[in-house]
């Protein structure tokens, strides 16, 4: 990797309840990238986005920005744009004051902050909006003024803070490809804490899984999403299947589901997601809870000896009914291979 | 049921607009005494009021007073309220107990203890004194007021400000005071009309040609019987609802208290 823009390095944060919010976070991040911080609510996304911008200062560990140790300097110091889960809109400054803030305080004249914040605003799609007041705005036009107000300053990096967790489903998409568009044209390197795992799948340079305060594991969307290093990534990447291979058996911490495929390896796990479960013959049976239909499939939810698999059929296939039991098979091909359950 | 509401209802206004009523009639006579009901209509009691010279150089003392330890109130509580909002301090809920508890000890004897112990000993000027007693007495309603406004204003904000390049102190200056605007006009109010209508702690402090407007206001009533005292009696409290009224129409005053 070329010399990161941005370099964590066993960052710890204690609130002082609990266990630590960060706990010996490692990251770097090379200039132009797209890193996600992927995980479940309170695994320390926000936190360790808060850090970077200086705005808590870590127990332990640094931060290099430009190769430049950066721990101790004050956020107002680090010309690094934020962007609020919250939005932190300023409530009595219009649209048009609240993208122009960060260019006054770096006292440019008042053509240039009225050229830069109508382009911001065209690129959120909110000219005309430059009057109004915060609360005069839908929370996802809100969500787009922080946006637009963060990338004013033309910062080195990015931080995005669920920045489109707000929009519809069609705005998000545009907004995706904007934020892709955004970071083409000026090279801006970006941290982005996201939920949603297709987001991050079709922005992302690299994904961070988080869990409990650390990385979990960090790699290119298709790693990630093809090969998850840990049970616990599998599951966040929507392997619903996880079984262990105990003396040649299949079997989760409930019971055993039936033989292990030929050449799974003993002591180890394998993870199906729902569509790689195939269902009508093989060496295991499960009896249909629920089946609900989702457009182009069909989602079973079957219970066996292991506890519950989740498999997705095409819609057009035979169904099953609840009740019925089926035969399904686990092929090894489709499975990946984690170290534990 | 209704009945008996409106009938509370009149009686508690009664009780409330009742004096001012009867203390505006009496200032309107044309007799030379003071009696109620009124003995003819005339406004000679009022003109007389205000050619007082005495009377003037009181109420504007009071003013400048008023103004002024609000000023100094809102100078400390300011600060205050923003420590004990934003930062986790060591004892600050026992910070903000005293900061924000009216004074427990009686005013008089605030009044009379500042004199034996501050201002003759010291030779502190009586003027200096009666600033710093009000100050002290304003205090806690500028920590409340302005504590109740950055209660309810996010953090994100400031931190937003911060992270777009702004120093802590700017982006206090650029962020949460425009925010908390109304906050501070409510305080500043609330502490001019405490102030000036303050009497216990004044009436120790005084000094020659130093007597705020209510120590003047009772000395008087000792010798003078004429209804001049009820006449700026409701110059005073017209005043009042004039101030009130504004700052309601203007800031909605009432939400804050
Ligand atoms: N100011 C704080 N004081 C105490 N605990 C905090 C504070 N901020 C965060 N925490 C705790 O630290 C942990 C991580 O919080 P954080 O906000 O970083 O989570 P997150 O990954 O951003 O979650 P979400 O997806 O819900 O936004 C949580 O357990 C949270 O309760
Ligand atoms: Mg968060």
């Amino acid at each position: 990797m070329a010399e990161p823009l941005l370099s964590l390095s066993g960052l710890r944060v204690d609130f002082g309840a609990g266990r630590p919010a960060v706990d010996g976070l490692d990251l770097a991040v090379a200039p132009g990238e797209i890193v996600s911080l992927l995980g479940p609510s309170g695994c320390g996304k926000t936190t360790t986005m808060r850090v970077v911008a200086g705005l808590i200062t870590p127990q332990a560990g640094r931060v290099w920005l430009a190769g430049r140790d950066i721990t101790e300097l004050p956020p107002n110091k680090r010309g690094v744009g934020l962007v609020f889960q919250s939005y932190a809109l300023f409530p009595h400054l219009s649209v048009f004051e609240n993208v122009a803030f960060g260019l006054r305080l770096r006292r440019q004249d008042a053509d240039r902050i009225a050229s830069r914040v109508g382009a911001m605003l065209e690129m959120v799609g909110l000219t005309g909006f430059e009057t109004r007041l915060p609360r005069e705005l839908s929370g996802g036009q809100q969500q787009r003024v922080a946006l637009a107000r963060a990338v004013a300053i033309a910062p080195d990096l990015l931080l995005l803070d669920e920045p489109l967790s707000n929009l519809d489903a069609r705005l998000r998409l545009d907004m995706r490809a904007e934020l892709a568009r955004i970071q083409r044209e000026s090279g801006v390197t970006m941290l982005y804490v996201t939920h949603d795992q297709a987001e991050a799948l079709a922005l992302s340079t690299r994904i961070a899984v988080m869990a409990d305060g650390r990385i979990e594991q960090l790699g290119t969307p298709e790693d990630v999403y093809a090969s998850p290093a840990t049970a616990f990534v599998a599951r966040f990447m929507g392997f619903e299947t996880i079984l262990a291979v105990r003396d040649g058996i299949l079997a989760s911490a409930s019971g055993a589901l039936g033989p292990a495929p030929a050449g799974a390896v003993n002591g180890s796990a394998l993870a199906w997601r729902p569509g790689q479960v195939l269902l009508g013959s093989g060496a295991y049976a499960g009896r249909v809870e629920a089946a609900s239909f989702q457009g182009e499939s069909v989602e079973y939810l079957l219970s066996t000896a292991a506890g519950a698999v989740k498999a997705e059929a095409p819609a057009r296939a035979p169904r099953w009914r609840e009740g019925e039991t089926v035969s399904f098979d686990l092929p090894l091909a489709a499975a990946a291979r984690l170290p534990s359950v | 049921m209704r009945g008996a509401s409106a009938a509370v209802l009149g009686l508690v206004l009664l009780f409330l607009i009742g004096p001012f009523v009867v203390i505006l009639l009496a200032g309107l006579s044309a007799g030379d005494t003071l009696v109620f009901p009124p003995q003819g209509l005339s406004l000679r009691w009022f003109a007389a009021v205000l050619e007082s010279d005495s009377l003037w150089t009181a109420f504007v003392l009071s003013l400048w007073l008023a103004i002024g330890s609000t000023a100094l109130a809102l100078a400390v509580g300011i600060p205050a309220a923003y420590a004990l909002a934003r930062h986790r301090l060591r004892y600050g809920e026992t910070a903000r107990a005293v900061l924000t508890s009216p004074a427990i000890v009686p005013g008089l004897v605030v009044g009379l203890a500042l004199l034996r112990y501050f201002v003759v000993p010291l030779d502190v000027s009586v003027l200096s004194a009666l600033v710093l007693a009000h100050t002290a007495l304003l205090v806690p309603y500028a920590v409340r007021v302005v504590g109740a406004s950055l209660a309810n204003l996010g953090v994100d904000i400031e931190e937003a400000a911060v992270t777009l390049g702004a120093s802590r102190l700017r982006a206090f200056a650029l962020v949460v005071m425009p925010n908390i605007r109304s906050g501070l006009l409510a305080a500043f109010i609330l502490g001019i009309v405490t102030s000036f209508n303050q009497l216990p702690v004044s009436l120790f402090l005084t000094g020659p040609g130093v007597a705020t407007l209510p120590v003047e206001m009772m000395v008087a009533m000792e010798y003078t019987y004429d209804p001049s005292l009820a006449a700026l009696s409701s110059l005073l409290a017209l005043m009042s609802v004039a101030v009130v009224f504004v700052a309601e129409r203007t800031l909605g005053l009432s939400r804050h208290m």
